[in-house]
């Protein structure tokens, strides 16, 4: 059913929409952000700052965002996507000529009052244009060769310019979640089993281009790559990120070490303690409670997305939820597998924990849309 | 748009078995994760827990702090003060040079050391602490300790450095410290841990060098906790060390250091020995130099300026120097013989001036010859042909194993750096090591200290205070350890004869009291403290029978390392020997005139403990004598000099 035909009269209007919020999502949410707080206040040794209260305003920033997001219609977002989508792709390759360089890579466009990250943005916008596709594509054609085309088109343009900044990390994930939105819209198992078996000629590719001039990938991600495979080479280098962030993790046992307690984040050998490898000081601090704790509520968050979009009988709104969630799961999956030693390490923040405005931001602004999809289902 | 219904149902269907596929597959994930979090957390955590632990904690060594030395009266001869540096760490300083650059502008860097130090930083594992500037003073490393922010990897220092308060006057006897070198390193086996730590010092040579394992201590350690940068955060416990043992020398400084200013500038040496226990008073060696620069590593220039000196700085003299003893050897060849019955105490011998040996002429140093000698005579007036005529007697076997019982050719048991054992030698020796038959001349030599016979002016001292005691006196640095009074070793009988003993010590009292005395001129007035003592003049070269034709040229036309040396050894008082006193002038000229008021002016201050009344002098030097000891009032540095001159 298209929400062109449900009855208007039964969907909440104006602040009574408030009481149609998914109010357990949004908890959980808050949650997840708080248990970020708490471990920010920790690895600044006790302190809100630097990290925990901009970390806060951040989340008040996305929280209102989010409710802003939910209060406009779904079908806005629905119209909206192509724009939307031209816009972020627009500035991905505005970041190309004037993005601000930082970790090796030209990511940011400074906006004065905070550096958004484009390709942050496409996280979203890649879910959400490719909702309205298939929300717009009638479902014999969806397996059609040509109209299979399209979609990879849209993933591929965005990828290729986050490629060139260079942001590995960020183009796999975008990768991921355009193809598990065809999986979800039904697109031919047949599709993805040719792409996979691919993808595994590709890497082969890439691995095999190391040191000649025609080169993929750039010196540093070849490094995280040997590194990944085999950490114990260079410990004091490039390994250095894997090896003292599990055992930062595994040293915490059962219960932890104590709440700022972690000799390995109060003594700096984690790297990047605030921001991507926030789990391993977790996980040190609160032990494996601590750590499957946050799973928990992650996994929660994932269960109420999915409920919600099963629930929903609108094409767009399903697949739009179901998107947001898989690129949520996404994020925290390659992080935690990160920091466990299962992935290299990539550069991928935790969900709403780790200290960031720009992703952060993001997911509020989709979850704001799972919000409005459940707002706005058709009743 | 409108859609046909029919899609659309098609498609809910398809979203909620795809979403639960998806879903599904989310789900077993996050159990993949939660099972990898427990196997890592809960089966392997013991292993991370060690880990982690190695990560934040180091364990570092405390060097003990070295032993102390003290003179018998308790004055400091070595000590310990703080001592500040700067340290660098390559890998935390980063660009290393800018680090220098803004360090330079703080405090003053010595351009050598900085050489050293850039080097190292290059060289040396990233890690190591380097030292860029050593003995640096309080201010400066406060102001580097208020810029640490803009120095990363830079570190002020506290720690100990040797000191020698006394300056030269130590230098050979007590030592001096240095940096563990590699040489040190190979020479010791398992090293201790302790000399891995970058520019411990360890003593080098003398007492420092020698009683190591009593100075040294043993090092303490303690766990600290550091961060990723290396930097200590905390201190976890700490195990003390031992600080290393306190030794109190049997030298008496105020003597030492008279010593040391009264023979001044000569190449020289002076021993005083406590007849009773043994104890060494002062035992100096002149030229010295100053340990300090040691301590702090001597420059190239510095060290090669000790090496050229012709005086030969480095070296004791006192216990490695050896020399012919000449004349005062004949004390010697006289208890030999009488001890042998070979002479009789009243016996005389014809001096013509010389004696034909198997056809050679061996001359007394009298042309005109001393007429007819008895044992007094002979040895008052030093005259040689008594001493041939009494060796060929003897025989040189006698005479030698005469030497050793009175502690000549003996090695001393000090802890000191290469004590020479000297030579008394005998006919077996003479067949090995110069693969000649001995000779009957040889002996005649010997009988006057002479030809091959040497010895130090350590052995002389102990030679001395044997024959003033008729006991086994050996000669003692170390008189407590820590406060434990050491063991004398010194007092057994000697088990000479008597009467042979006190005729030797009554010419020997002759030798400095009778006017006709080789030493008269340097006598004692002061009855109680009055010396008996022994010339010696030892040649270094051979006179040849067309010089001795020509006439002798006299040592003032020689050049100065072709002249003879000066000795003289004395015991006093002569009624109740107390010090044994052994002075040896480096080509000095003649004994009587080089050494004897060296050694008079020695064992007077001794004596009284001080300067001595100038009645205690002949009336006609106490003008003199008064002016010297005026001048040596003046140079004798009153207080201690200072040895840490920028610390």
């Amino acid at each position: 059913m298209s929400y062109l035909e449900y009855s208007v009269k039964a969907t909440p209007t104006g602040l009574r929409k408030v009481l149609y919020l998914n109010w357990p999502l949004a908890i959980l949410l808050t949650a997840v952000a708080g248990v970020g707080f708490l471990m920010l206040y920790s690895v600044a040794g006790g302190s809100f700052s630097p990290w925990a209260e901009p970390q806060m305003k951040r989340y008040a920033l996305g929280f209102v965002m989010m409710l802003i997001v939910a209060m406009i219609p779904i079908w806005f977002w629905r119209n909206m996507s192509m724009l939307i989508y031209a816009v972020s792709l627009a500035m991905l390759v505005l970041v190309e000529f004037f993005g601000t360089v930082g970790m090796g890579a030209q990511r940011w466009i400074d906006l004065g009052f905070m550096r958004l990250q484009p390709s942050e943005l496409m996280k979203i916008t890649l879910v959400i244009v490719l909702a309205a596709y298939y929300d717009w594509l009638p479902m014999n054609r969806v397996s059609r060769p040509l109209w299979v085309l399209a979609p990879v088109t849209l993933v591929l343009m965005p990828v290729w310019l986050v490629l060139r900044q260079p942001d590995l990390g960020t183009s796999i994930l975008l990768i991921a979640a355009g193809g598990l939105m065809m999986f979800l819209a039904g697109v031919h198992w047949a599709y993805f089993v040719a792409v996979i078996a691919l993808s595994i000629g590709l890497v082969t590719a890439v691995l095999q281009s190391r040191g000649t001039d025609w080169q993929l990938l750039a010196d540093y991600q070849f490094r995280r790559i040997d590194t990944f495979l085999d950490p114990s080479t260079d410990p004091l280098g490039a390994g250095y990120h894997i090896t003292q962030s599990k055992i930062a993790l595994g040293s915490g046992g059962w219960t932890g070490r104590g709440y700022m307690q972690g000799t390995q984040s109060r003594l700096n050998f984690l790297p990047e303690k605030h921001t991507d490898f926030i789990f391993t000081t977790l996980a040190e601090e609160l032990g494996f409670i601590g750590g499957i704790s946050l799973l928990g509520l992650y996994t929660l968050v994932l269960v109420f997305c999915i409920a919600s979009a099963l629930k929903n009988r609108d094409r767009f709104s399903s697949l739009l939820t179901l998107g947001v969630a898989s690129t949520f799961f996404l994020f925290f999956a390659v992080n935690m597998s990160m920091v466990m030693g299962l992935a290299p390490v990539v550069g991928v923040p935790l969900p709403l924990v780790s200290y960031g405005g720009s992703a952060m931001l993001v997911l509020m602004i989709g979850f704001g849309l799972v919000q409005s999809a459940h707002i706005h289902k058709p009743r | 748009m409108r859609r046909p219904t029919r899609d659309n149902a098609e498609s809910q269907r398809r979203i909620t078995r795809r979403g639960l596929i998806i879903g599904g597959a989310q789900a077993t994930f996050v159990g993949l994760l939660a099972l990898r979090m427990r196997f890592m957390q809960v089966e392997q955590a013991d292993q991370f827990r060690l880990l982690a632990d190695e990560n934040r904690i180091n364990i570092r060594l405390i060097p003990p702090a070295r032993g102390r030395i003290f003179d018998r009266n308790g004055e400091v001869v070595a000590e310990n003060v703080p001592s500040y540096r700067i340290t660098m760490v390559r890998e935390e300083a980063g660009d290393v040079d800018e680090i220098i650059a803004r360090l330079a502008r703080l405090v003053e860097l010595d351009p050598g050391e900085l050489e050293r130090a850039r080097r190292d930083l290059r060289e040396l594992r990233g890690d190591t602490p380097v030292t860029v500037a050593d003995r640096v003073t309080w201010d400066d490393i406060s102001r580097v300790a208020a810029n640490t922010p803009a120095l990363p990897g830079v570190t002020p220092e506290v720690g100990l450095s040797r000191r020698y308060p006394q300056g030269p006057d130590y230098a050979h006897l007590v030592g001096y410290v240095g940096p563990v070198s590699d040489r040190d390193l190979e020479r010791i086996d398992g090293p201790n841990q302790l000399l891995l730590i970058p520019r411990f010092q360890i003593g080098k040579i003398g007492l420092e060098g020698r009683r190591e394992d009593l100075l040294r201590g043993k090092a303490g350690s303690k766990r600290v906790e550091v961060n990723a940068a290396g930097r200590v955060m905390r201190e976890l416990d700490r195990r003390e060390g031992e600080a290393g043992a306190d030794l109190q020398i049997t030298i008496d400084n105020a003597l030492q250091s008279y010593v040391h200013a009264r023979l001044a500038e000569e190449s020289a040496a002076a021993v005083v020995m406590d007849c009773e226990t043994g104890d060494l008073l002062a035992c100096a060696s002149t030229p010295s130099f100053d340990p300090n620069l040691f301590v702090r590593g001597i420059s190239v220039a510095d060290y090669q300026a000790l090496l050229d000196n012709k005086y030969r700085p480095l070296p004791n003299k006192a216990v490695q120097g050896l020399y012919p003893p000449g004349s005062v050897f004949k004390m010697v060849t006289a208890l030999a013989a009488l001890e042998d019955e070979k002479a009789d105490l009243g016996e005389t011998v014809y001096c013509p001036g010389h004696l034909e040996v198997s056809g050679r002429r061996f001359h007394c140093w009298k042309r005109a010859g001393h007429g007819n000698v008895d044992l007094h005579l002979a040895l008052r007036e030093s005259c040689d042909v008594y001493f041939y005529e009494l060796a060929l007697r003897t025989g040189i076997e006698k005479i030698s194993e005469m030497a050793r019982r009175l502690g000549l050719g003996v090695q001393h048991d000090l802890p000191l750096t290469s004590v020479a054992a000297g030579l008394t030698p005998t006919k077996d020796w003479k067949r090995a090591n110069r693969g000649e038959d001995w000779m009957i001349g040889d002996s005649a030599n010997a009988a006057i200290g002479q030809g091959f016979v040497l010895s130090s002016p350590l052995q002389l001292a102990v030679m001395t205070a044997r024959l003033a005691t008729n006991r086994n006196i050996s000669p003692r640095l170390i008189k407590s350890i820590e406060g434990v009074e050491q063991p004398s070793e010194s007092g057994e009988d000697l088990g000479l004869n008597e009467n042979a003993l006190r005729e030797v010590r009554k010419a020997m009292f002759a030798v400095s009291n009778h006017r006709r005395g080789t030493a008269y001129s340097s006598r004692i007035i002061e009855d109680s403290f009055r010396l008996a003592g022994k010339t010696g003049t030892s040649q270094v070269r051979n006179i040849t029978a067309a010089e001795r034709a020509r006439g002798v040229t006299s040592n003032a036309d020689l050049p100065w390392e072709r002249r003879d040396h000066a000795l003289f050894v004395n015991f006093a008082p002569f009624d109740n020997p107390k010090y044994a006193v052994a002075v040896v002038v480096e080509h000095g000229g003649g004994g009587s005139t080089a050494a004897a008021p060296i050694a008079r002016d020695i064992t007077l201050q001794a004596l009284y403990n001080g300067d001595p009344p100038l009645s205690a002098y002949p009336a006609k030097d106490r003008g003199r004598i008064g002016t010297q000891q005026e001048e040596l009032r003046r140079t004798r540095p009153q207080s201690a000099p200072d040895g840490s001159d920028r610390a």
